[in-house]
């Protein structure tokens, strides 16, 4: 899958591969292939540093960008998936379990996309149904008997909207994990790594630190949904994007977001172990800080951070 | 300042029209309402004094929430908190979204998409808080936020029962993210309420949907809906697509919820303020004891 502003530098890519095939025959094309590249470097610079909102949508769903159980695999050791919750079924669109981080035992809990269309019809595209956030929630609360921190990854277009979601109470299970989160006695951790979307992310982030990937978008509704509502044309998704404020930028502006976690250039999928490395050292700082404090600091904090989430103001009457 | 300081006596703002129902298009037709529920001609007094319900099939329409106060409280008893508190442009979305705003405040003479004070329900003072569709579709952003938790960190501090009344489509997208987060800020204050053992009871009335029934709305020590009240997460256009099938009827309402397990119990608006008194002196005065006259 390529994205559309990043073709021009695929091609160049494409173009230095073919060059250095040609080399390998013996054709000594040194110069031509380094002054590529040097160019390369440039178009990289000048397309990553420009990016739209409705581009950073794009990285943020790209079918290669990491997943949560890539981090899972790549950042902890010994993890153990937890299935089910205890009730009606296991939710594939959320992966849960016990770990070490580093050597530290944790709970992990995270929405889980697939990286083509067989994963995809899974994991249902990383949307939960109720029995996904009543999973974490069983956990959380464990967590919590055992004073396990957790760290939650977020990478969802959104809880599912299907018949069944409804009829098994989509809304209560977002809401009950919220509410849950806001009252945990162990630290909470969350990452955004790809796609928050509206009250779905929500319902696994409600965290004493919220962390952003660069490129990563979060967002109240789609950039799409947002477009149909406003302006009945969900074509119109790029400008939706522009004004939803969705990037990691606006939302540390707004104090939505405590830090963003910078990604290689071209985003997490042009170098993962780059990305990896970066997700790591900002979590091992964060969770550092976190597990010295007492529990009742720690709830305290986390109503303080979350009363302080507006803007308003005293109306002046005349 | 004290939070007393606030406190305003709230006006009735009493939607003499039809609500959602349709005004009828006949001859002297300003005395009459169609019912959005079965089309009948109603009387425009019988439909004001029968709480906006539809004599003939029943239909739930919607209230301003003064017209809920008046139907919840006793006579002069509610007092409005933060009745200046406003929501700001935090993505800049330009005067049209401030514009509406204003022109909302001066339809609806509230401050935003929900009405908050203290009031008493067949004599227990409770914090009670009424969400107004009128006002932007009664969806949340900052100012319903800060006002619903602002509300019940009052009833924590004035050891009150509270009571929330529920009129929603949901977050209010033009607020970003900063509506989503109501849904955290809200739900936080719930269980603080919890915590200190002061009932919280949610009435849901047409519709409650998407982040507010996600949040606050859901999490009642005790759930009522009036009947036929449209409640869920997604909507239901969203879902046909999904799924690309029709929708059963009755699908998402508060009958179909309460069928499910999420609803208490499906309360016709008649009954409202008296099943409300009784439930909640049962959760704060359980060693009285009271003969029922
Ligand atoms: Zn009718």
């Amino acid at each position: 899958m390529s994205l559309e502003f990043e073709k021009p530098l695929l091609e160049l890519e494409g173009k230095i591969d073919e060059l250095k095939k040609v080399a390998e025959s013996g054709v000594d094309l040194t110069g031509v292939v380094r002054q590529l590249e040097r160019k390369a470097e440039e178009l990289k610079h000048s397309i990553y540093s420009n990016l739209s909102a409705w581009d950073r949508v794009q990285i943020a769903r790209h079918e290669q960008r990491p997943k949560t159980l890539d981090y899972i695999r790549e950042l902890f050791t010994g993890f153990h998936e937890l299935h089910g919750d205890r009730h009606y079924a296991d939710d594939a669109a959320v992966v849960a379990g016990l770990a070490r981080f580093e050597g530290r035992a944790v709970l992990v809990v995270g929405h889980q996309k697939g990286k083509d269309t067989k994963e995809n019809l899974l994991r249902n595209f990383g949307m939960p149904a109720p029995e996904g956030f009543r999973k974490a929630q069983r956990l959380f609360i464990m967590a919590q008997r055992f004073g396990l921190p957790i760290i939650t990854f977020v990478d969802t277009s959104g809880a599912y909207p299907g018949i069944e979601a409804e009829e098994r109470g989509q809304y209560e299970a977002i809401a009950s994990s919220i509410a849950l989160m806001t009252e945990l006695t162990v630290p909470i951790l969350t990452v955004v790594i790809g796609e928050g979307g509206s009250g779905g992310a929500l319902g696994i982030a409600v965290g004493d630190r919220v962390l952003m990937l660069e490129h990563s978008v979060y967002s109240v509704i789609s950039p799409e949904g947002c477009a149909t509502i406003l302006w009945r044309d969900a074509s119109k998704a790029e400008q939706a994007a522009a004004t939803l404020g969705l990037t990691s930028e606006t939302l540390t502006k707004l104090g939505l977001v405590d830090e963003v976690i910078h990604e290689p250039l071209g985003g997490a999928h042009r170098d993962l172990s780059l990305t990896y490395k970066a997700v790591q050292m900002a979590l091992s700082k964060h969770l550092e800080q976190l597990v010295k404090l007492a529990p009742d600091d720690l709830v305290q904090q986390r109503y303080d951070k979350y009363r302080a989430m507006g803007r308003v103001q005293r109306e002046v009457k005349v | 300042m004290s939070i007393f300081d606030k406190f305003r006596k709230q006006k009735p703002r009493i939607d003499s029209s039809e609500g959602d129902a349709v005004p009828a298009k006949a001859p002297g037709s300003d005395l009459w309402v169609k019912c959005s529920g079965c089309g009948t001609a109603v009387y425009k007094k019988n439909f004001q004094e029968n709480l906006k319900v539809c004599e003939k099939c029943g239909h739930h329409h919607k209230m301003t929430a003064q017209e809920r106060v008046q139907q919840m409280c006793d006579e002069g008893s509610f007092f409005e908190w933060d009745s200046d508190v406003i929501s700001m442009d935090p993505l800049e979305f330009g005067p049209e979204y401030l514009n509406k705003l204003q022109q909302d405040r001066a339809k609806t003479r509230l401050s935003d998409a929900v009405l908050t004070g203290k009031a008493k329900i067949e004599g227990l003072e409770v914090a009670l808080g009424v969400m107004d569709f009128h006002f932007r579709g009664g969806s949340m952003g900052s100012a319903v936020g800060e006002k619903i938790t602002a509300m019940m960190e009052r009833a924590l501090e004035l050891g009150l029962p509270t009571v929330m009344i529920t009129s929603s489509g949901g977050a209010r997208m033009q607020e970003g993210m900063l509506s989503l987060m109501q849904m955290a800020r809200t739900s936080a204050a719930v269980r603080r309420l919890n915590k200190a053992g002061l009932p919280y009871m949610c009435i849901l009335t047409d519709p409650t949907t998407a982040g507010v029934a996600a949040s606050f709305a859901s999490l009642g020590d005790i759930i009522l809906a009036e009947p036929g009240a449209i409640v869920g997460f997604s909507g239901a256009r969203v879902i046909e697509q999904t799924i690309r099938q029709k929708l059963p009827p009755g699908f998402q309402t508060a009958e179909f919820y309460e069928k499910h397990g999420f609803v208490d119990k499906v309360v016709k608006r008649v009954e409202l303020k008296r099943t409300a008194y009784e439930l909640l002196s049962l959760l704060t005065r359980p060693l009285e004891v009271i003969s029922e006259s």
